[in-house]
């Protein structure tokens, strides 16, 4: 730092640290008080100001005073009540009671069914198609692999055929035409208690997973 | 009469209407525009480029037109439309044949439906030709492919109104791709391991339950008629205004020099 008064006056007082040096010659001669501020030596040494950056130090909102403690706690209040509102709206987007058929029923009794016959009798309300053979009973489930649209039986062709896209099945479940990609479901299949045949829709059996030789997929009954 | 008709224009209310007398100036023209709420969505000036039909197709503003359509005879059908599974199907019948213009009414609806979704996609297919997706204007491309994708969905959503077996149907194999949504799927990648089901997963929620039922007509029904065109309402908002900060409308690259 220069001193502005230059060598000429003698200030026996030197300027108090921190001040600038103009305040300390500020009384004496007006023709040498203000000098014009001298170019930097380069022109890289220029430094931005620092006006629109906070201080290193400053934490802004997140500086605990009395004044930023209500408005976080306003923002944090804001935002939790948005969090949960939106929370509260998903959840009620899932319906706890569902008004559609059980997904395990009675199906009559064994004897009720007649040997070679595919039974539609519960398709409109289950989607599921009994079938009964000499030895037993499977039930297949009416949901096309393809996309999951009802087939229908075909009696005369001894075939299930989806009248969406042509996928056909054979009495067994098999698919052998159509963009179907594996067989129908079979479903799970015992008798109850009473005697009636009980068909439980949520498990099922894949062939292409080898569930079919598994006792619950086929009801023995002669 | 002529008095009248003076003392009229000088009032308050007259005045807040109409703000400007109509002489013929540039300024005049201009502040028409920008000083009417229902115009000013139209640029004040147009490049001569912009009136060649050739280079726009005005799809665009046909697809907006197809909305406004939309709109007025959507909400016109919901007078006599009501989305019960009970009902649905019976006031859809109602309004073929007994309601007055009714067929008129649904077949606007029905054929600008289909139109708007063409319109859509050569829309599309002009901006991808004339290249007026890249910069400036990359981030008005995304906001018109969602734009897309909610016409999809208002189509879509409307497709299951009728309620009839073509729509539950279509609806039915519609939604079953969402069972294979990743995460959020039960049959979708890490879906099961996330522990998504039947009957707790995307697929669910957008149904109502694990099938096609009255839930879904009354989910899709408020979806159509409310919360799609209202997002579709925004987008269509940043989308227009997009355009003119983007530098207006997209030209030939000789006229963008000048």
């Amino acid at each position: 730092m220069d001193n502005p008064s230059g060598p000429g006056t003698e200030n026996k007082t030197p300027p108090p640290a921190g001040n600038p040096p103009v305040a300390s010659s500020s009384t004496s001669a007006p023709a040498v008080a203000v000098p014009p501020p001298k170019p930097p030596a380069t022109a890289g040494a220029i430094k931005k100001p620092k006006q629109d950056k906070p201080p290193e130090d400053d934490l802004g909102i997140w500086r605990i005073s009395r004044r930023n403690f209500f408005s976080l706690a306003g923002w944090a209040a804001f935002f939790v009540f948005l969090a949960t509102s939106t929370i509260g709206t998903l959840r009620m987007m899932f319906p706890r009671i569902l008004y559609e058929p059980p997904s395990a029923f009675k199906a009559g009794f064994p004897q009720d069914y007649i040997v070679g016959e595919v039974s539609e009798k519960y398709k409109d309300d289950y989607r599921v198609w009994i079938i009964r053979e000499a030895d037993g009973f499977y039930a297949l489930s009416a949901i096309c692999t393809h996309l999951g649209c009802t087939p229908r039986w075909l009696e005369a062709e001894n075939k299930f055929k989806c009248p969406c896209h042509g996928s056909g099945f054979r009495r067994s479940g098999i698919n052998f035409e159509g963009p179907a990609p594996r067989p129908l479901e079979r479903l799970k299949i015992a008798l109850a208690d009473d005697g009636q045949i009980l068909i439980d829709r949520n498990i099922k059996f894949l062939f292409e997973n080898g569930d079919w030789v598994k006792p619950e997929a086929y009801l023995k009954y002669s | 009469m002529l008095k009248i008709r003076e003392k009229l224009q000088q009032t308050e209310v007259w005045k807040s209407i109409f703000r400007h007398n109509y002489q013929d100036t540039n300024r005049n023209r201009a502040l028409q525009i920008v000083d009417n709420v229902f115009l000013h969505l139209h640029p004040v000036r147009i490049p001569r480029h912009a009136t060649n039909i050739g280079y726009t197709w005005g799809m665009g503003g046909i697809t907006f037109l197809l909305f406004i359509v939309l709109t007025v005879t959507g909400v016109i059908l919901m007078f006599y439309y009501r989305p019960a599974a009970e009902y649905a199907y019976e006031d859809m019948k109602y309004l073929m044949n007994d309601v007055a213009f009714g067929p008129l009414i649904r077949n606007m609806h029905r054929w600008s439906a289909h139109a708007m979704v063409i319109t859509v996609m050569l829309h599309m297919f002009r901006v991808f030709l004339t290249g007026s997706y890249k910069a400036p204007r990359q981030f008005n491309w995304v906001v018109g492919v969602l734009l897309l994708v909610l016409t999809l969905l208002l189509s879509f959503t409307g497709y299951l109104l009728p309620w009839d077996q073509l729509a539950i149907w279509a609806v039915t194999v519609g939604t079953n791709m969402a069972r294979a949504t990743p995460f959020l799927g039960h049959q979708g990648p890490f879906g099961p391991q996330l522990g998504m089901r039947i009957d707790n997963d995307v697929r669910f929620v957008l149904l109502g339950g694990t099938q096609v039922g009255p839930p879904t007509l009354l989910r899709f029904y408020v979806g159509h008629c409310i919360f799609l065109p209202l997002i579709a309402s925004i987008f269509m908002a940043v989308h227009f205004w997009r355009i003119r900060k983007d530098g207006g409308i997209s030209g030939p690259v000789s006229n963008d020099r000048e």
